[in-house]
């Protein structure tokens, strides 16, 4: 009986062990499986076709053509490989000024005659039409614009998920924004965060680190949302006025707060790493009338130099992860950064920010999921650049 | 020459003290600016009543609550699942290949950012297990989000735990589960009690995973079941300051707000420092 | 002239009475070998003669060291000209994560010397002193951790012969290596002693008797006996020397 709990014990601490592990295979699971749906959604809104009128040549048109014809900035069908003809646009609320609301019957029983009339008469037209009124004897052309494809995803330069009739959903001005404020905040906090763990490590008393230490660690300690509430009413403000700009909320606010929010990663591993030189190494240099200085710069430093790659990388997962914080300053404008002094975008603020107006299952909602897997990729290659680096470092000192 | 490097060397120093105290002052800055502005706004009527004329006054309770079933909650999942998978990788486990995957499992989970957890969350409690937006889904997520702390602490509380106890236990007939049991659990038990409170800080804190999993905009009166949505400090914090009808109106009360939050966050990390600073002379030579 | 002399030096670790009342007197171009059981002063009475137990916390000194009679513990002293002139080569090699080259130039470059040709020269003529050179002369650019332990260790000799000093203290040089590598220091420092003076800390007696002239034996904090080597190791005067050498204890 005894034998029998102490087995039963061991298999029930076994079970929990493993739930870290079914945890990463479920949000796998879960993200990427949401996350594919993506690109079994046609690029137009679902449920509605376009059309066009059967001479016209042009066969197929890419989501961010379609979005700009739609915004009439491409206004001539030779630019997206047609003939030198004026586009004419056509939504199903334009049709009272081609037909009377009589003539479209009580219960709209003649609406699809009638759009299927209105794209035969006019050859130049493009139609945004619901495909229930597309009927057999429909005289256009209904274009086949085909599913949203992973290089409209992971190509694409506009990010604008309620755009009709073809939602944008590209990648890259978010992706560039995250690298953008996190590259900038940990390019800011690097330097202060190698002072702070040299001092720690090699020039304060036991007493003084025994102070700064938790003081350090509360930093780490404080929520995100308090660092955002934080910028917003201080950092936000002080940037406007310094830089005399229309907003405050900018890619700099960002990357302000989030290098205050990696400094305390940074510091602590960097002082670790400093910490591994060997006291003989140390003593070495400075027997040679190194000052404490040179011993610092020319040796410890060099010494632990994986140490402190680790620690910028490990500073910039957390930076590229950090959400509300983000959210809270940038501005979240998905432009394509350029300066710092704009509003930008981060993937974790736009998850944050679309995901509660995204309807469940749509392809806004499967595209935030594909932005968590993106998320997720980058955590993962982080954390298999620091295996690697710090295995690097394992084998330096032996 | 000599006395060039000398001073230089003395230039730099004060560089890098200077720069240490800039990072230490930013603490300062922050908890010294909320609590000026939040002090004014905090008094028994702001913890006790619910938001009032569109959140620009009135209190915090409700989402005071919230955030007490949140931290309840999360709790009950990471407690206990965290301290066994923590007795189970320093007790049982052999150093083979399954100890290494669990650990390096165990940091992804805590490497991997709290929006994804969010998003997890929503994916799998929210809509495949149909909890719907409830104090059980974001408990849960929650939950999942710090389990890495407790493991983490349990496993580093149980290694500094001498291999004398359990030799004198064992020695003495008793099996393993009751040397577990009756003795290196008691021991080590202060220091796992450090990572239940640093997760309460954590879980009390957080914003992301909650944002679809639990957390309501503007809900007056109280949870009473785990199924209910509930307002939490975070949360409402970030309400207040982004998205309010007034948000001029509204900052007092976001002060107020972020003062109760970082109080509550800062008391779990200093019990969990004094905790640890007490039993780290006990039983280590 | 004595180039190194003590007086009535004690040295506390904290409570810990490490080194009581020491005096001694070192002349120029000799070796002298301190010997004595593990934790009983030696070590930490040779890293008083470059300063080097500055670095450790709660620690104090009375007494005097006069090296070239200079008092080293004096104000005025600055610490990393001292070291310039006192060298010391460690227990276990040490060298710096970078190339031989930069190892041997490196107490150049941190005092000050900008000029190549005279580094270049420098390190040749350094590696050749500690009979390093034709070992390395092809592969200065690489890493030197890429050397066997004895070809390090001789490194870190020429690394402290670089910057020219008067003394060269080793603590233990050659008990982290091999017979072979052992002898090889032991000869360099036969032939270094026609330009140093050396000190060397030695578990080993034999390696005692044949490399020093001047030997000391130190007991438990205490400058027991210090003369020849020969009157040490064939007529020691004191008893407790007798034993330990004769390995009665140890």
């Amino acid at each position: 009986m005894r034998r029998f709990i102490e087995k039963s014990v061991e298999k029930v601490l076994m079970a929990s062990g493993a739930i870290t592990s079914l945890t990463i295979l479920l949000i796998v699971v879960f993200l990427f499986r949401q996350g594919a749906g993506l690109f079994r959604n046609s690029v137009v809104e679902e449920n509605y076709s376009l059309a066009v009128n059967k001479t016209n040549p042009v066969e197929k048109l890419t989501p961010e053509e379609i979005k700009n014809i739609f915004d009439r900035e491409i206004v001539n069908w030779a630019q997206v490989g047609g003939l030198n003809e004026d586009i004419s646009v056509f939504r199903l609320n334009d049709i009272t000024s081609y037909v009377s609301e009589e003539a479209l019957g009580e219960e709209m029983q003649f609406l699809s005659h009638h759009l299927s009339e209105i794209v035969d008469t006019h050859p130049h037209i493009i139609a945004f039409i619901p495909n229930e009124y597309i009927r057999k004897d429909f005289k256009g052309k209904v274009l086949d614009v085909g599913k949203i494809t992973p290089s409209d995803f992971f190509a694409g330069k506009e990010w604008f998920p309620t755009a009709q009739p073809a939602p944008l959903f590209g990648l890259l001005p978010l992706l560039l924004g995250t690298l953008w404020v996190s590259f900038a905040a940990i390019l800011f906090a690097l330097p202060f965060g190698l002072a702070v763990a040299i001092y720690l490590a090699e020039l304060a008393s036991t007493r003084t680190r025994a102070v700064l230490k938790p003081v350090i660690e509360l930093l780490a300690g404080i929520p995100s949302v308090i660092y955002g509430f934080f910028g917003l009413v201080v950092v936000v403000p002080l940037i406007q006025k310094t830089f005399d700009l229309p907003v405050g909320e900018t890619a700099l606010a960002g990357s302000v707060i989030l290098a205050v929010m990696a400094m305390p990663t940074i510091i602590t591993i960097a002082e670790d790493a400093i910490r591994t030189v060997p006291r003989a190494t140390k003593e070495a240099s400075l027997a040679l009338g190194a000052s404490q200085m040179q011993t610092i710069f020319k040796v410890i430093l060099p010494y632990c130099v994986s140490g402190i790659m680790a620690a910028v990388v490990l500073g910039i997962g957390r930076a590229v992860g950090e959400t509300m914080a983000v959210l809270m300053v940038t501005g979240n404008s998905a432009i394509i950064p350029t300066t710092l002094l704009e509003p930008v975008r981060t993937i974790p603020a736009t998850i944050a920010a679309e995901l509660g107006e995204a309807p469940t299952g749509g392809a806004h909602y499967e595209a935030l999921f594909m932005l968590g897997v993106i998320l997720f990729l980058i955590t993962l290659f982080i954390s298999i650049l620091i295996e690697i680096i710090s295995a690097k470092q394992i084998k330096q000192q032996q | 020459m000599k006395n060039l490097k000398q001073q230089k060397q003395a230039a730099v120093f004060w560089i890098l003290r200077i720069m240490t105290w800039l990072v230490v002052g930013i603490l300062f800055w922050i908890l010294g600016f909320l609590l000026v502005k939040g002090m004014g706004v905090l008094s028994w009527e702001f913890i006790t009543t619910a938001p009032k004329n569109e959140m620009t006054s009135g209190g915090i309770f409700p989402a005071i609550v919230g955030t007490l079933c949140l931290v309840t909650g999360s709790m009950l999942v990471a407690f206990p699942i965290g301290v066994m998978s923590g007795i189970y990788l320093n007790e049982y486990a052999r150093n083979g290949w399954t100890v290494r995957f669990i650990r390096i499992m165990t940091n992804n989970l805590s490497s991997i950012p709290s929006i994804v957890f969010g998003l997890f969350g929503m994916a799998l409690f929210v809509n495949t297990l149909g909890f719907g937006d409830s104090i059980l889904a974001g408990s849960l997520t929650l939950g999942l989000l710090v389990l890495p702390i407790v493991i983490r602490t349990t496993e580093e509380s149980l290694k500094a735990i001498p291999d004398t106890f359990r030799n004198g236990s064992r020695a003495l007939g008793a099996s393993q589960l009751q040397t577990i049991y009756k003795v290196v659990l008691p021991i080590a038990f202060p220091n796992i009690m450090t990572g239940l409170i640093l997760s309460i800080g954590r879980v009390s804190g957080e914003t992301a995973p909650i944002l679809f999993t639990v957390a309501a905009y503007f809900l007056p009166k109280l949870p009473t079941s785990i199924f209910d949505q509930v307002m939490a400090l975070p949360y409402h914090l970030y309400v207040l300051a982004t998205s309010g009808t007034d948000l001029e109106a509204a900052r007092p009360m976001a002060y107020g707000t972020a003062l109760v939050l970082i109080l509550i966050v800062l008391l779990m990390n200093i019990i969990a420092g004094i905790i640890r600073s007490l039993t780290s002379k006990d039983y280590v030579k | 002239m004595s180039i190194i002399s003590t007086k009535n030096v004690d040295f506390y670790y904290g409570d810990f009475h490490a080194l009581k009342g020491i005096s001694m007197e070192i002349e120029p171009n000799t070796v002298t070998a301190f010997i004595g059981p593990s934790g009983c002063g030696k070590s930490t009475f040779l890293r008083l003669m470059n300063r080097m137990n500055d670095l450790i916390d709660h620690t104090r000194m009375t007494g005097e060291i006069l090296i070239e009679g200079q008092n080293i513990y004096d104000k005025t002293v600055r610490v990393d000209e001292l070291r310039t002139k006192v060298g010391m080569v460690f227990q276990k090699p040490n060298p710096f994560p970078k190339s031989i080259y930069e190892n041997v130039a490196y107490g150049l470059r941190v005092n000050g010397i900008k000029d190549k040709d005279l580094i270049t020269h420098t390190v040749e003529e350094s590696l050749r002193n500690a009979a390093l050179w034709n070992e390395v002369k092809d592969k200065l650019k690489k890493s030197a951790f890429e050397l066997s332990g004895g070809q390090q260790q001789r490194l870190c000799i020429a690394r402290a012969l670089a910057i020219k000093p008067r003394i060269l203290l080793m603590d233990e040089p050659a008990s982290a290596l091999d017979p072979l590598s052992t002898s090889k220091i032991e000869d360099l420092i036969f032939t270094l002693k026609n330009d140093y003076t050396i000190v060397i800390v030695t578990h080993n007696m034999q390696q005692a008797a044949r490399v020093s002239d001047k030997t000391a034996f130190f007991y438990l904090g205490e400058l027991v006996e210090f003369d020849d080597t020969q009157q040490i190791f064939l007529k020691p005067k004191i008893e407790a020397t007798q034993n330990y050498i004769t390995g009665r204890f140890g």
